[in-house]
Formats: C-alpha cells, structure tokens, sequence
C-alpha cells in the first residue's frame, strides 16, 4: 500500500519492543463481539493510482462544467476567474498540510497571512475587525444572529425577505433549538425591497435585523434607515453579503451603519466545487469583538521582541471555555481563506473595482438583452451583477430546457422556493466577467426558444 | 535485506552552531523576513489584467462606492513571492512529524488533490439541475456507502461542514426524536476527558452539561454513569477510542444503559482512525457520529480547515437527520433530497445546516483516499496508527509519566504527564524543546484530565526510522527538561520567532493592520 511505509519486518520488531505477540494483541481492549476478523465484506480492496484517477475521470464526465458552458448561475455561489497563481499558492504543502496554527513560533506564515485576510475582510466590510473565517456563509448568518442575541440579551430577530432561502432555513434549523424567534418573509417579484416591512418590525424586543446586500434577487438598498431604526430601539444590524466582488462597487455594511457584516467569500479565489469547501467571513464593531465566534489572530511580539501573531482571546472559544463558548466551532476554513486573501492581493483594490466595474457592465448589457425577449421582465431596477428575470412560465422546467440545450440559464426561485406560486415564473441570473457577449447572446437564443 | 540506513539522520549528523553575526535584513540565509500586504503592496498596484468594462448606465440605485476600500495589491510576481515566503515559516506535514493528539496528521496524498480539481468537480455550481451534476451526487453517494458500511451504521449526513458542526447535528437528531416521541430532556452527560466541542455542542442546542467520572485507569466509569442516568438525561457524548488513547471496553455496555434509560449515545469519531476497518462502531450500540474526513480520511488540515464532518446515524435516528442528500434509484441515476421533496420523503428531518450540499471537495478526496486503501488497506491503516502509537508510549514510558501506560495497550496516541520535570519545568517547555529539534510539538495541556499532558499521535504515516529518531530527540529534550537546563527554559531558539507574548495579545488585542499614525492615534 503506496501510503504506508511501516514494512513486515519494521512491524515484528516493533511488536517485539512492545512486548506483544500480535497485532489482535493490541485491540485486545475491543470486546470481542465488536472485533472484525477480516477486512469489511462487500467492499473492495485497495486500488492503484491509476485506478482511482480512471474512477474519478468517468465520474467527472457526467456532469456539465461551467466553462465549457455559457453559464449563469449565482444565488449565493459565482463563478469567477480565479488566476492560477492562487492555485498554485495554497497546494504548496507548508500551507496545505500544516494545522490549525496553535504553536505560532513555527506557524507565521499562516498567521501573518490570516491577519491580512482579517484586515482585508474588514476593510471591504467597512468594518473594524473581522474573524479567521467560519465555515461559509449560512453559518456565519446564524453565528451573527446568535451574537446579535448574545449582545442585546433578546431573541428576536427580523430577517428580511431577500436573505437567501437556505440561510433563512439554517436560522430556522437553529431557531427551533435556541428558543430565538425569527420574524420571516417571503420575497416577491418587484423592484422594492421588503424594508418597510422591517421598519414596521422593528421594536424594543428586537436583538437583529438581517438584511443581504445585494438581496437573493439582485436587489440594493440602502441600509442607513434600517440601521437608524435598528439602533434606536437598541437592536443590531446584521448586514449579510454572498457576493463580495459587488462591494468594489457599491458602499460597504458597515459605512450605513451595520455593526455585524457576515458573508460568502466562495467568489474569491475558492471557485464554485459543488458548494463547497466555502469561506464565512464575519466582521463587526470593535467593540463586539468579546462576543465574536470563531478564531482571531491577533499582533504581538517575541521574547527577542520581534513583531508576530497568534491565535488570539481564546477564552471566548470552546477548547477553553467548553460549555460556556460564544460557539462550538473549532475547524474554520483556513485555506479557503487563504484562496480568498490571496485573490484579493492579486486584485488590490484597483482590480476590485476594474473586476466590479466589470461584472456590472456586462450584467446591464444582459439584462437589458434578455429583457427583450418577448414575455420576459426585468424585475430589478437596481442590481450589481445579477438580477431577476419573470417569465411568462414557470421557470424550473425552463432552466432544464435550457440545460438540454447545454445553456445553464440561471437559478429558478422554484427550485429555491418550492410551492411558492407567486414566485415561480422568476429566474436568477448572475453575469460575472467569466461570461462573453456572445454566451449571453447564445443564452438570449435559447430561451427565447423554449419559452416559444 | 539490503537496508541502507535503518535510522535515517544520524543525531551527529549535525550541530546547531552559533548563531552567527545579526544581518542588515533581519533575514538568516533561507530564513527570510517578509513584511504585511499592507506594508509593502499599493492600492493602485494590482496582478490582474481585466478587459474593459462594457460603457453602461450604472443600475446602482444611489450605492455606487466612493471612499477609498483600503485594499494594497501586488504584482504576480510579488504575490508569489509573498505567499511561498510566508509559506516557509510554517511547519507542515509534508516537512516532517507532526504528533498533535487527536488531530491525526497524516500524509495528505497528491492524487486527492488531482482528482478534486477536476473540472467536473471543482466547477460544478451547487443548484445546477441534477440532471447535469449526476458525476457529482455520484461521489456524494458512494462516499456516503463507504462511511455506513465502515461504522455499520444505518444512513449518513453528509452535509455538516467540521467535527464541530457534525456534532451539532448528532445532537439535534437526538433532541428532534426525543421532542417527537414527546419526552423532550435536558441533561447531556460528557466525560471530563472530552474534546471542548463536546459540551460547547450540548449547550449551544440548550442542553445543561455534566460530566461523567473517569476510573483511574482513565476510562468512562460505568457504575457511575449508570448510577445519573434517569428521565431527565437526553443522551451521553462519548468519545471512543478516548482523548487518553484509551479503548472504552464498556462502550456497549454504556450503550445499553443509556438506551435502557431511555437515551441515546453519540460518539465523538475525532479518533476514528485507531479503529477503522477493524471496528465497527454500529456493532457498539451508538446512535450518532461524526467523522472527520480531515483526520481518518487525509483531507489536507490546510491550516486550519476547511474540515469535513459527515455523520452516521443509527436507524432510530436516521428519520431525523438534515437536509438535503443523494438518492440513488434502481435505474443508477441520482437525485437529492431537499426542501422541495422533504416533506414526501423524509418528513421527519430537523431542516438544513447549511446552504448547498456540503464539503464537495472534501469529499472527492476522502473517497479517493478510501478507493485507494480499500477495505484492507483501511484495516492496515489502523493496525499501524495503533502499533506506532504503542511503540512510542513503550520506548517513553521509562523516562517520562505515562499515566495509563498500566490501562493496557494504548490505541491510535500515547499519553505523558509532566510530572517528574525539574522545579519549573514543564510540558511546554518540552514543546518548545521539540521545535528546536525540528518537529511539530504533541498535543499539550489536552486532555484536562492529566497534569501537563502530552498527547502524541503518530499516524499509520510514519516510517519505523522516523519513530525511533523522534524518541531519541524526545528522549534528550526530556532529560534536559529533567535536568533543569536553562537553555530549554526559552527554547526555541532556531525557529522564525521566539516565544510570542500572548497575554499581550489578548490584553490589548490588534487584530487588523492600521497605518502607522493611525495605530498612534489609536492608542
């Protein structure tokens, strides 16, 4: 077995300095009902290099890739040219193979780099300190709810109609465990926004408003009259973004006011992989900072006096504080962020904004494409790189018509919100720089012909 | 047998030196210093060429962005530059032993790489229609397959994101079959020894915890566990084998009890590796565990995640589990179970713990990784894992307190106290000790339940000759700790950086880079 160098004869010398006849002798902890004799029945046994990549290649080839397809799908994940430098970066084993950096005398390099990423997260937030990352963004939403409640001691959070259904759903999943109350909405198919709605919401029992910046629709709204409210009646603002690229274009959370700014990161270096591995990021007010979940690395010097960094106010985590964490998360998603850091380094905020500038230029040109077609809408009158299409049909069975017409034409809000008539005739459709005028032009084709 | 070199470095083969002269840079040869992003990059610099923008009438409402972001770049050069710099300060598996308890460091191998990048994998958007995405659920499921016919258990939840997260969902399936059968409860039980997610978990899904006593032989006390439970404790988290390395004999025998009582048992799968292939936890009566792909099954730590953390269940939770998962139908195609369809499906589920379908990428390379082992390679992973394990705490416990060592046969670590250093001395002075000699240190100061402790787990990875060379570096730095040498005291002395000040870190925390007059400012 390629992976395991240990040979026959390494083994027999070592039992003998353990001072053991066999193997078995060392499970002879496991009651013997629980012991295996052999390897598990009805699998198979190890297999070759070569025989494994076989595997995968026929597997790889049933499904459609993004590139090789004019492509449109975002809600929540984009796609975007990630340069191949990035890529290159994180496979390199010091980075790739290294842990959690807990003795920080040999782990510098990811700690500078996870205090760049910090200082980069809060910048483009418009926030003063931001966490090593979470999972992904549906969790870092709740983790920011869970904060929020933490904060303002209530538990009622108001969580607009344009936050992406599955962090509704992951806030619901949680809700029903904490005892949080969670004030919901359906979107619908217009130019407005739901933020009366949340303005009305909004009272001395409230611990969060939840807003996404864009909205699942492409909407964007000012946040400053939900923040002002928000904070009058000494409730937070949790402002989410899943599409990080929109904030070299538009204002960032936190300059209207946000205190919490969570979101996506995938569009950054991390590329679209099924939905995962994602990064969360989550950033905030200094003054939260003792709430914050997850890891922080913070600056410090040696014994020598040089500058360094380490994992910092671990008391707030659960390896210190067990039952009493602000979170039980551990693993957070280091390289994922490390993708993101350095995608972000390469574009510098010259190339945010060009990159920005970019995405919504073509998105205004499609939109204004596709809305030609006859039956179909332009439901957004503001968007950055994605809006909402309604079609004079349900949009699902579209969506597959279009895929057997190798066009992957968007998010249909029915496969999002299953059962929702009212929203069924809209389709997402997420235009980024990885997409040509002449994808859009082939994509305008064929739904034109399937809606015929 | 024509063995070359049966030890591999000889420890003569070199010596440390003198420190040498200080340089002009601060750098040390192939030691090299590397400024901040911030430091060195400019906010009109940037690595990518773009095309033109298209002219348009801008659709941002009154929201496009004016102040200045703040966001250095830099070129690709120095880009690449900065990284693989920065990448030189860290320790890595791939640069030598790595023994952190319970963290299980093993080779990461490159074909899981390869296989993840594919472009059928790596760039497939998580809500195309399944019609075009059937490669994909294809390895979600036959991972899936693999992770319940290993634990022979009864189905899996792919989705949780980390070991963390898949505690959580265990525990929830637990809570969500306890409020169904209408008997909601309100204590978990945790060993001392348990990792702190454990209770952390417990508590975040508004459980009170208690801890279950350990024996002195530092296994779950039975009479003890047997004697708390009653109608108020909804389960127990048990970690198996346990954070001192120990196999819990009595794990079935708990297993009954708390369902006798009317629980149910999760296991903490952290430790997975000691046993996989000739264990299968199913067979031990528990409900629910997580695996971590990024231990058993060699998905790259990356620094600190992402993880992975499916959960296998057993069939009186199963109906609970989340959404969504893979389906796989009579005719070989696939399809997912998510909101839409949960309702026929699975009504019964606790809903979604996160947006898409989970740690794709995560999952190519473990299935790799089980394809390449196979069911007897697996087996032979943990024979190792347990054998080098067993080598080190036998070749150690001479010179150094192995609390457990009477307990019998450790499995996948070895446990050390510090008792017997010289006045003053301690475990991470041994740690420290250990990072001059060019390794990653042991787990330290976990688990809670021992003085100093010292968690070393070696992994099926290592070769006999790297074994036998690290007790002889753990050996020397143990009789220096013993003797009192003062040079031990503020090791290390060869890495990037001395020992960091942490209190002053936490003290007055700078967790962002500001400009250096506005860092004044701040003060």
């Amino acid at each position: 077995m390629r992976y395991l160098p240990l040979t026959p004869s390494d083994r027999q010398a070592m039992l003998a300095v353990i001072g053991a006849k066999s193997i078995d002798d060392l499970f002879a902890d496991v009651p013997a009902e629980a012991r295996l004799d052999g390897p598990i029945h009805g699998l198979p046994n190890h297999a070759s290099e070569m025989a494994v990549e076989r595997h995968f290649s026929n597997l790889t080839r049933q499904n459609m890739t993004a590139s090789h397809t004019p492509f449109f799908l975002g809600a929540g994940a984009y796609k975007h040219h990630v340069p191949a430098s990035v890529d290159h970066i994180i496979q390199r084993g010091e980075f790739l193979t290294a842990y959690t950096p807990y003795q920080p005398e040999i782990a510098q390099g990811t700690l500078q780099m996870l205090f760049e990423f910090q200082t980069q997260v809060a910048r483009l937030f418009g926030c003063d300190v931001a966490n090593a990352s979470m999972y992904d963004g549906s969790t870092a939403c709740w983790e920011a709810i869970g904060m929020a409640g933490r904060i303002t001691k209530r538990s009622k959070a108001v969580l607009s109609s344009g936050l992406h259904p599955h962090y509704v759903s992951v806030a619901k999943t949680m809700a029903q465990y904490t005892g949080d109350t969670l004030d919901t909405a359906l979107p619908e198919l217009s130019p407005a926004t739901d933020s009366a709605r949340l303005l009305g919401a909004i009272d001395g029992e409230t611990s969060c408003v939840v807003v996404q910046y864009p909205d699942i629709l492409g909407r964007i709204e000012d946040l400053s009259a939900i923040a002002a409210k928000a904070h009058e009646h000494g409730a937070l603002l949790i402002a989410v973004v899943t599409e990080p690229v929109a904030l070299g274009a538009i204002k960032a959370p936190g300059e209207m006011g946000a205190d919490i700014v969570v979101g996506e990161g995938q569009s950054l270096g991390v590329g679209l992989q099924f939905g995962g591995p994602y990064v969360g990021l989550f950033a905030c007010k200094e003054k939260f900072v003792r709430q914050m979940p997850g890891r922080l690395c913070g600056e410090t010097v040696d014994a020598e006096g040089k500058r360094g960094f380490v994992l910092t106010l671990s008391t707030r985590e659960q390896h210190i504080r067990r039952e009493k964490a602000t979170s039980n998360i551990c693993t957070n998603s280091g390289l994922c962020a490390l993708a993101f850091s350095i995608h972000l380094t390469l574009l510098g905020e010259k190339g945010l904004r060009g990159l920005a500038e970019l995405n919504h230029g073509l998105a205004v040109q499609a939109a204004d494409r596709l809305s030609q077609i006859a039956g179909v809408e332009l439901v957004n009158d503001t968007f950055f790189n994605e809006f909402t299409l309604k079609l004079p049909k349900e949009a699902r069975p579209v969506v597959r018509a279009l895929a057997d017409r190798k066009v992957l034409g968007g998010v249909s809000l029915g496969r999002l919100y299953p059962d929702v008539d009212a929203l069924a005739n809209g389709l997402v459709v997420a235009v980024t720089e990885a997409a040509t005028m002449e994808d859009v032009e082939t994509f305008a084709a064929a739904l034109q012909e399937v809606l015929a | 047998m024509s063995t070359i070199n049966q030890s591999g470095w000889k420890p003569e083969m070199g010596s440390a030196g003198e420190a040498g002269p200080a340089t002009y840079t601060g750098n040390k040869a192939l030691m090299l210093e590397e400024a901040l992003i911030f430091e060195i990059g400019t906010t009109g610099t940037t690595g990518v060429d773009l095309a033109d923008a298209p002219k348009v009438t801008p659709r941002l409402g009154n929201l496009a962005r004016h102040r200045d972001i703040g966001l250095p770049g830099l070129s690709e050069p120095e880009t690449v530059r900065h990284y693989t710099r920065l990448s030189r300060q860290n320790y890595a598996i791939d640069l030598g032993f790595f023994p952190l308890g319970s963290c299980t460091m093993k080779h990461n191998p490159r074909l899981n790489e390869k296989v993840a990048r594919m472009e059928g994998f790596a760039d497939v958007h998580p809500l195309q229609p399944v019609e075009t995405v059937q490669g994909a659920l294809a390895v979600i499921n036959e991972l899936a397959v693999w992770l319940i016919k290993l634990t022979g258990m009864h189905a899996v939840a792919m989705t949780p994101k980390a070991g963390a997260h898949g505690e959580l969902c265990g525990i929830l399936a637990i809570k969500a079959a306890l409020e169904a059968r209408g008997d909601p409860r309100s204590v978990i039980l945790v060993p001392e020894s348990a990792h702190g997610t454990n209770p952390a978990t417990a508590a975040f899904a508004g459980y009170a915890v208690e801890n279950i006593p350990a024996t002195s032989e530092g296994r779950v006390d039975l009479a003890a566990l047997k004697a708390r439970l009653g109608p108020d404790v909804a389960g127990v988290m048990i970690t198996n084998p346990n954070t001192c390395g120990l196999f819990e004999r009595d794990m079935k025998a708990i297993s009954d009890a708390v369902h006798a009582a009317g629980g149910y048992v999760y296991c903490d799968g952290a430790n997975f590796n000691a046993i996989v292939g000739r264990v299968r936890p199913g067979d031990l009566g528990i409900d629910a565990m997580h695996i971590n792909l990024h231990k058993t099954f060699s998905t790259p730590h990356g620094g600190g995640g992402p993880g992975s953390g499916p959960v296998v269940l057993s069939e009186a939770l199963s109906p609970f589990g989340p959404i969504p998962f893979t389906e796989r139908h009579a005719d070989g195609h696939y399809t997912l179970v998510e909101e839409e369809t949960a309702s026929a499906r699975h009504p019964h589920s606790f809903g979604r713990m996160v947006a898409f379908h989970g740690q794709m990428g995560m999952f190519t390379r473990a299935l790799s990784y089980i394809m390449s082992h196979g069911a007897d390679g697996l087996r032979q992973v943990a024979e190792d894992a347990v054998l080098n394990a067993n080598y080190i705490l036998r070749s150690l416990e001479d010179v150094l307190d192995a609390p457990f060592a009477h307990s019998g046969p450790c499995m996948h670590e070895a446990l050390f106290s510090d008792n017997g250093l010289a006045e003053g001395f301690s475990t991470l002075d041994i740690a420290k000790g250990l990072i001059d000699e060019g390794y990653h240190p042991m787990t330290v100061y976990f688990p809670l339940v021992v003085h100093g402790a010292m968690l070393i787990e070696p992994t099926e990875t290592e070769s006999k000759a790297t074994l036998d060379q690290f007790i002889g570096a753990m050996r020397s730095v143990v009789q220096r700790a013993k003797a009192g040498d003062p040079m031990l005291k503020s090791a290390p002395h060869h890495a990037p950086r001395r020992r960091l000040d942490e209190t002053q870190a936490a003290r007055k925390p700078v967790l962002v880079w500001r400009e250096p007059e506005q860092a004044v400012a701040a003060e």
